[in-house]
């Protein structure tokens, strides 16, 4: 269901696909990117040099902002809400994880197939690609929808978690998985794979913008727009509803999972934590808060609220939940549209004075 | 077996005459009464002082048998291993306090105070295994006929499985002179055991039955031969088993439907919430906290009387969280009217908000709520089911709390006007009912109810900040599961959750079951996405 051969056609998409917002938010991110790694390369005496530390806090900031884009794929464009997005995520991870651990010491029994990167690499995408497949597959058919989907992907990711807290998973218990040395031969505590993390991480944000990009300006993209608004209608013109919203599923979810693969050797742990229901719902206040059905709103919510979240811990560790919460409040009743929806009305007002 | 002891008590009485001819002597001349009986007495603790254990038994037993006042008091020392001799000098002691280096002592005859002991000075009896066996025995036989009947009936207990030939006609006797008929029924299964282990076949009939486990241990190895007997036994352990089962299966139900009236508790608040006005209320888990710490704070004002401050928190609790419900409507979720997924993400804020605000206030650490004495301890049915008085206490408040709110609902003018606003709000506001007040207030109905849920829990578990955040998930699966908009169905859905996941436990964990009806639940609403009990007919 992607864009016809009709000429016209290809053409218009192009024209959508290459949009005012696409290509700020592309270049905003290249020139970030490269700004980044120029900064860093100066010599560390001077005022303008970038730590590596934070260069690998902007590299966990990345992974966050994919995963955005991957709710905001199916909350923005499909109008479900995925309350469970943290369990692709941390399946992606604990895909990562193993085949991590691998590299120090052998894994015993069907896990062994993961010290193959390739092997891995396939299990990064098709673990959260085949739960959300068989997941989506059950909900979409039997129409759950709204709240009630909601919540039981709530409950899905709640009792993933429990299930990954225990040992006989032989995936480490509630610790998880940790003590990660090598990445491809690599060593992971090194400056060079910080900065090849953080381009890596920057790469796949911008690769998996332009798929979304391109999903959502294809016809899939206005089938599913279309089913966001008046599901009924669509399915009644003929539409296979269901597979739209199993399609677009799947690829969030992967997208989801390929995010907590780039996460994992970053931060060198992955637990089952991840899985726990307040992530995932912190994830869509990230989008609530960028703008929903933007994609870029998703970027920024991912970058503006982490950032928040990593300088208010440290400073005043009892607030956050306060403003975290309070995020939530703000973002729903007066910011329907976040900030996106900000910048948007002001570029109307402008051009409206101009 | 028979002819050890008899070896040991001849060796006892010889100790005994030896020992007792100094004594008599040296006793000689002292004052009247007191002499004797102190001769006695003296003449009796010599007998322990012997290397054999089996000795010392049998001069424990003379003990026993003698009319002694200290004699309890000895043996319970003994048994302790606070008992002991001077080493110098022919003096007997009690320690009374063993755990420093300096002893206080006491005389054993006199109960005087004899200032403190050491190791050096005193020498504790030491006795093994065997003889603390037997000890148990003699104390139990001893309380048997003394005491009042509760101690009767504990030292009967005791005997059950401890009666051996040399107490056996002891307990016959005591028996024959016991009219309690609980102290009698203990007592003739002791005897009836010890009967069947001697190859009676008709003592079996009296322990058919019985669940003790001692019984049960004591039938195994005789039911393993393959006589006549063995194969009495073998139906009467059989009969045993089978009801034991039965108990087993009645103590699961009692445990599922315990845990099932907390979930019921947590969910029927938002079954009012959620079910009948259609608010997702993420912060439902955080009013159910809200009401566990009124009731710690109310018992905080009132030290003591935890009977008072729980009765208290009953009001206290529904109040202070239907407060809370009602600004959180007032202030939220009026104004997110229709859009449910917003009103989810809101309410979810302020749930992180009242768990920090809990944490600012109470401190992060988990708070202890200690029950009233009548929700303490157990309600020992049989020896194999028992029912914890306060899960007991929960379920019935579970009971009363979704009675009072199904009669609410159906008797009251409240009631009504809820129902006639969820089923067609413009219709039941053309009739003159002012809908935006009926929601606040069954907003803050369903508020108090997490209320009470919570004044429940807190005699279950500790008061945290986190206590609520177990249950949202939870809750709003029972109240999907049982049918949007129905009481009925969240009663019987949390009951059922209760009881499968407590019949799942033991085969594959606590966690693997949660996570089984987790799944369960899921699959059942893909396949019934009413529920339980679908409404009949159209809905509005």
């Amino acid at each position: 269901m992607t864009a016809s051969d009709h000429p016209q056609a290809i053409d218009r998409s192009r024209q959508l696909f290459l949009s005012r917002s696409t290509l700020l938010t592309s270049g905003m991110l290249i020139v970030g990117m490269v700004g980044v790694l120029v900064l860093n390369a100066l010599p560390a005496a001077s005022p303008l040099h970038v730590s590596s530390a934070t260069v690998a806090l902007l590299g966990k900031y990345f992974t966050y902002m994919l995963l955005a884009l991957a709710v905001d794929l199916i909350w923005g464009y499909l109008g479900i809400l995925s309350l469970g997005h943290g369990a692709f995520f941390a399946l992606g991870g604990y895909a990562m994880g193993l085949y991590l651990n691998a590299q120090t010491s052998p894994l015993p029994g069907w896990q062994a197939v993961m010290s193959w990167f390739p092997v891995a690499a396939l299990a990064i995408v098709l673990a959260p690609g085949l739960l959300a497949l068989v997941f989506g597959w059950l909900a979409f058919r039997s129409r759950v929808t709204g709240v009630y989907f909601s919540i039981i992907t709530q409950a899905l990711t709640f009792a993933l978690m429990l299930v990954f807290n225990r040992n006989e998973m032989g995936m480490g218990g509630s610790t998880g998985l940790t003590r990660f040395y090598e990445l491809l031969g690599f060593r992971l505590a090194s400056e060079g794979m910080t900065v090849a993390l953080f381009i890596a991480s920057g790469v796949a944000v911008l690769l998996a913008f332009w798929l979304c990009r391109a999903i959502v300006v294809s016809r899939l993209g206005r089938v599913s727009m279309a089913t966001r608004d008046a599901e009924a209608r669509v399915r009644f013109i003929g539409y296979r509803v269901d597979h739209v919203k199993l399609a677009l599923f799947v690829v969030s979810a992967m997208i989801a999972g390929i995010a907590g693969a780039l996460y994992v050797p970053q931060v060198g742990i992955i637990n089952p934590s991840t899985f726990a229901p307040l992530f995932s719902i912190e994830i869509v206040v990230w989008v609530a808060l960028g703008g929903r059905a933007t994609l870029y709103g998703a970027l920024l919510g991912a970058l503006v609220v982490n950032y928040l979240k990593t300088v208010l811990t440290g400073a005043m560790p009892d607030a956050w939940l306060f403003i975290l919460g309070g995020l939530f409040v703000l973002v729903t009743m007066a910011l329907p549209q976040g900030i996106a929806g900000l910048l948007a009305r002001r570029r109307g007002r402008q051009e409206a004075s101009a | 077996m028979t002819r050890i002891p008899l070896a040991g008590a001849q060796h006892a009485v010889r100790l005994l005459l030896l020992f007792l001819l100094p004594c008599l002597l040296s006793a000689w001349g002292q004052s009247a009464t007191a002499d004797v009986s102190e001769s006695r007495a003296r003449a009796l603790l010599e007998a322990l002082d012997t290397d054999s254990f089996q000795a010392r038994g049998d001069a424990a037993r003379a003990i026993a048998d003698s009319d002694a006042e200290q004699k309890t008091r000895w043996l319970q020392a003994l048994l302790e291993g606070r008992l002991g001799k001077a080493r110098r000098g022919d003096r007997f002691y009690i320690i009374t306090d063993d755990s420093g280096r300096e002893w206080p002592i006491i005389d054993a005859i006199s109960y005087e105070e004899a200032g403190t002991g050491t190791r050096r000075t005193v020498e504790a009896f030491r006795i093994n295994n065997e003889l603390r066996t037997r000890l148990q025995g003699l104390l139990a036989s001893l309380s048997l006929t003394s005491g009042d009947e509760a101690a009767r009936l504990r030292a009967a207990d005791r005997l059950l499985g401890e009666v051996a030939p040399d107490n056996v006609e002891t307990v016959r006797q005591t028996l024959a002179d016991e009219e309690s008929p609980a102290v009698r029924e203990r007592l003739e299964m002791a005897l009836a055991l010890f009967a069947v282990t001697r190859g009676d076949a008709e003592a079996l009939d009296t322990l058919r039955g019985n669940l003790d486990t001692r019984v049960r241990n004591a039938l195994t190895p005789i039911a393993a031969g393959d006589d006549a007997l063995a194969g009495q036994t073998r139906a009467v352990l059989e009969g045993i088993e089978s009801k034991r089962a039965w108990y087993d299966r009645a103590q699961t139900l009692f445990f599922g439907l315990s845990a099932g009236s907390i979930l019921v508790l947590a969910a029927i608040g938002l079954a009012i919430t959620f079910g009948v006005m259609g608010v997702i209320n993420m912060a439902h888990g955080e009013l159910i906290m809200i009401g566990a710490y009124t009731t710690w704070l109310i018992q905080q004002a009132l030290p003591g009387q935890p009977g008072l401050a729980l009765a208290l928190a009953i009001p206290g609790g529904f109040l202070v969280a239907g407060a809370f419900g009602v600004v959180i409507e007032r202030t939220v979720i009026r104004f997110l009217k229709g859009r449910p997924l917003e009103t989810l993400l809101a309410t979810f804020g302020l749930s992180l908000m009242l768990q920090q605000l809990v944490r600012t206030v109470f401190s992060p650490l988990n708070r202890r709520v200690s029950s009233p004495e009548w929700l303490q301890g157990s309600w020992q049915i049989n020896e194999a089911l028992s029912l914890t008085l306060n899960r007991f206490g929960v379920l019935l408040f579970c009971l009363a709390v979704f009675a009072a709110l199904w009669a609410l609902m159906r008797f009251t003018r409240l009631g009504l006007e809820v129902r006639a606003v969820t089923q067609n709000r413009a219709m039941a506001r053309a009739m003159g009912i002012r809908a935006t007040r009926v929601d606040m207030l069954t907003f803050g109905l369903g508020a108090g109810v997490a209320g009470l849920a919570g004044v429940a829990l807190s005699q279950l578990t500790n008061v945290g900040p986190n206590l609520g955040q177990g249950y949202i998930v939870d809750s709003f699966l029972v109240v999907v599961f049982g049918g949007v908009g129905n009481l009925w169905g969240t009663l019987v859905a949390g009951m059922s959750l209760g009881v499968i996941n407590q019949v799942l436990q033991p085969w594959v964990g606590a966690v693997l079951a949660k996570v089984f009806v987790l799944v369960g639940v899921i699959l059942f609403i893909q396949k019934r996405p009413q529920g339980i009990f679908a409404p009949k007919g159209r809905t509005s």
